[in-house]
């Protein structure tokens, strides 16, 4: 079947209705978990960790607030981000620097392991259940506050505190795995995405721009299991897309000065598929680049995609190279929107956003921006020629800031 | 349509599976009827690549039709990309989550099926089971990624020099995606024992287990952590 012509307009984040919609928590459809969690708390079920002051309070899709915390964030890396992608996850870290706000990134982590769950199911409820309660465990006991990175880790996350609030004998046996290992049995008060970080800040973010890039036009990849697993729990701003859409990640390119256009398949997955990026990627190429990557090259013709997840920009970077050699319409460079906001802010693209990770052509996108490229690269091969020659152990912080 | 496929299993077989399936503490809220609407369908991409359908999960599962079940079991539940879109059900279902359920059911069986699906994956298993981070930079390999261009090469040809040109102190490693400490990891193991991830894995893939065994058994005896 051929493609069908739709009467698309091109728009940004305006909706085409005046009509304002302001959602009331007392009307939602789901019920919000955290008073039941103090009132575990209060029973001596768990330790209820409480999100550390000053905090922000974003609106989330029902209506309620949501606590953010800004400072004493206890990092949750995502296995993905920090393998591949490791600019991801030091962007985050830079524009805490930058801000001078205190973190803490933990050995004492494992991954949520849900990569390997939503692809192999080599796992259980209590398995998925305990690892989640380790970590927040270990954040507990380092007096730091989970931040997550991963939009999966996130999602699961919440999908685990619902099982574990509602099912009193999987609470039960996860308390006695964990006194097993000899942790205290702690639920943080609110589950924080780094992106609904970004949010909370973007306003400070936006006072410290170097880099003017109002002509530049992104396309947001809201990720799937941030904001479509317990949906109620995702940042909503009346102000984006009417709050009809997450407001996470398009909030903060806005607030920076960008352009947001719009693509009619925002709604789809990346095409991530969690065993199919690994032993199946026929689907996930086929996918990322004729459902996504080239819906916004034709809709919106961006400079950059944008998202909020690990697996979001792999599958959309990486699936790029094979569609080019099969001349489809593709090659726009993805990454986080914590990469776009420290390079804005003036971090080195190498050496802090370390886009030489990425595989589709980022050079004009930097260029636009007005980063002289050439020059950035050949002060990072000076970096690496200091480490390869013994002069320099590894790139610091202090290099870079 | 009555499934064809499968006949040689018996039914008996198929309805102890369907039973599994149905006790698992998630299923009912999972499914709470269907409405067939394909709205589940419509936001799929499964739907869209392959001859595979939510809301046939949905309905298989609500009408307890043990032989589609067993069908789908073994033919269907393997194409979900697990992306939950399909959360956008007006009946509140998770097709996406019983496709958990049943992949959860199809590896603590052996099903030949999922043998065949997961294999060439049981390396990913090995590796975050172990190690506690999943596909750690040193799996980027052109081998393994070939549809991915000359830029794969170029980072394992770098890989050393260029995890230690990150700032952040815990990213300077190769065979792990982050620095993760060794009692980290054996609490992780302990993790798998006691909640019969291990006896999964020995469903799955015998002689994968006796690999992760050993190594878990060696860690766990010098760790000082005990299972009863
Ligand atoms: S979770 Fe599976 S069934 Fe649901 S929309 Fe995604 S691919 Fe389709
Ligand atoms: S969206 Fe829900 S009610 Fe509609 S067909 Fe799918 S499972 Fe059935």
């Amino acid at each position: 079947m051929g493609p069908i012509e739709l009467p698309l307009t091109r728009r940004g984040t305006k909706p085409e209705t005046e009509r304002s919609f302001t959602p009331d928590p007392e009307q939602a459809p789901v019920e919000d978990l955290r008073e039941a969690i103090w009132e575990l708390g209060r029973e001596g079920e768990w330790i209820v960790q409480p999100v550390p002051e000053p905090y922000y309070e974003a609106r989330t899709k029902y209506g309620r607030m949501k606590k953010i915390p800004l400072q004493k964030t206890w990092h949750h890396k995502s296995c993905g981000q920090c393998g591949h992608i490791p600019g991801y996850s030091t962007s985050i870290f830079w524009l805490n620097r930058l801000l001078h706000y205190d973190y803490f990134d933990p050995r004492d982590q494992t991954s949520c392991t849900a990569w390997n769950y939503y692809a192999s199911a080599t796992s259980n409820q209590a398995a998925q259940a305990a690892v989640a309660m380790r970590n927040f465990s270990s954040a507990y006991q380092t007096g730091y506050y989970p931040l997550i990175h991963c939009g999966t880790s996130f999602g699961h996350y919440k999908e685990v505190r619902h099982e574990l609030v509602h099912d009193h004998a999987l609470r039960r046996q996860v308390r006695d795995i964990l006194a097993k290992l000899g942790r205290p049995f702690v639920m943080p008060e609110e589950l924080v995405h780094y992106s609904e970080w970004m949010y909370a800040v973007r306003d400070e973010l936006t006072a410290r721009r170097v880099y003017d890039v109002s002509g530049l036009t992104a396309t947001v990849h809201p990720a799937c299991h941030y904001y479509k697993l317990q949906s109620g729990d995702a940042i909503y701003d009346p102000e984006i897309y009417g709050g009809q859409r997450t407001a996470a990640v398009t909030a903060v390119v806005q607030a920076l000065g960008a352009n947001v256009a719009d693509y009619s398949t925002w709604y789809d997955c990346c095409g991530f598929g969690f065993r199919h990026i690994l032993v199946q990627r026929d689907f996930t190429r086929s996918f990322a680049t004729l459902r996504k990557i080239e819906v916004m090259k034709d809709e919106a013709n961006p400079d950059v995609v944008l998202t909020h997840d690990t697996g979001c920009v792999t599958s959309l970077d990486k699936s790029q190279f094979a569609a080019q050699a099969h001349n489809r319409n593709v090659g726009v460079p993805v990454m986080s929107e914590s990469q776009f906001a420290a390079i804005a802010l003036g971090a080195h693209p190498y050496r802090v956003a370390q886009l030489h990770w990425h595989s589709t052509d980022y050079k004009p996108f930097l260029s636009k921006m007005g980063i002289d490229v050439e020059s950035a690269w050949a002060e990072f091969q000076e970096d690496l020629k200091k480490l390869e020659s013994g002069a320099m152990e590894y790139l610091t912080w202090e290099a870079v800031l | 349509m009555p499934s064809q496929l499968y006949q040689e299993v018996p039914l008996a077989e198929k309805e102890r599976l369907f039973q599994l399936v149905k006790s698992d503490a998630r299923f009912d809220s999972y499914l709470y009827g269907c409405y067939e609407c394909g709205i589940c369908v419509a936001a799929c991409p499964s739907a869209r690549f392959y001859d595979f359908s939510p809301r046939k999960i949905t309905q298989t599962l609500a009408r307890e039709d043990v032989e589609l079940f067993y069908e789908q079991l073994n033919d269907d539940v393997w194409n979900c990309s697990q992306c939950f879109s399909c959360l956008r059900c007006p009946r509140q279902n998770s097709p996406g989550g019983l496709i958990t359920i049943m992949r959860e059911v199809a590896v603590n069986n052996g099903l030949k099926t999922t043998q065949e699906a997961l294999a060439g994956y049981t390396r990913i298993i090995y590796k975050i089971m172990t190690t506690g981070t999943q596909v750690s930079p040193d799996m980027l390999q052109e081998d393994a990624f070939p549809d991915w261009g000359p830029q794969v090469k170029e980072v394992a040809a770098n890989l050393e020099l260029w995890r230690r040109a990150l700032p952040p102190e815990t990213l300077h490693t190769t065979g792990l995606s982050w620095d993760v400490e060794e009692r980290t990891m054996h609490e992780l193991y302990m993790i798998w024992k006691l909640t019969g991830v291990m006896d999964m894995i020995t469903a799955l893939d015998e002689g994968l287990h006796d690999i992760m065994e050993e190594i878990m058994e060696d860690a766990l005896e010098d760790s000082g952590l005990t299972i009863d």
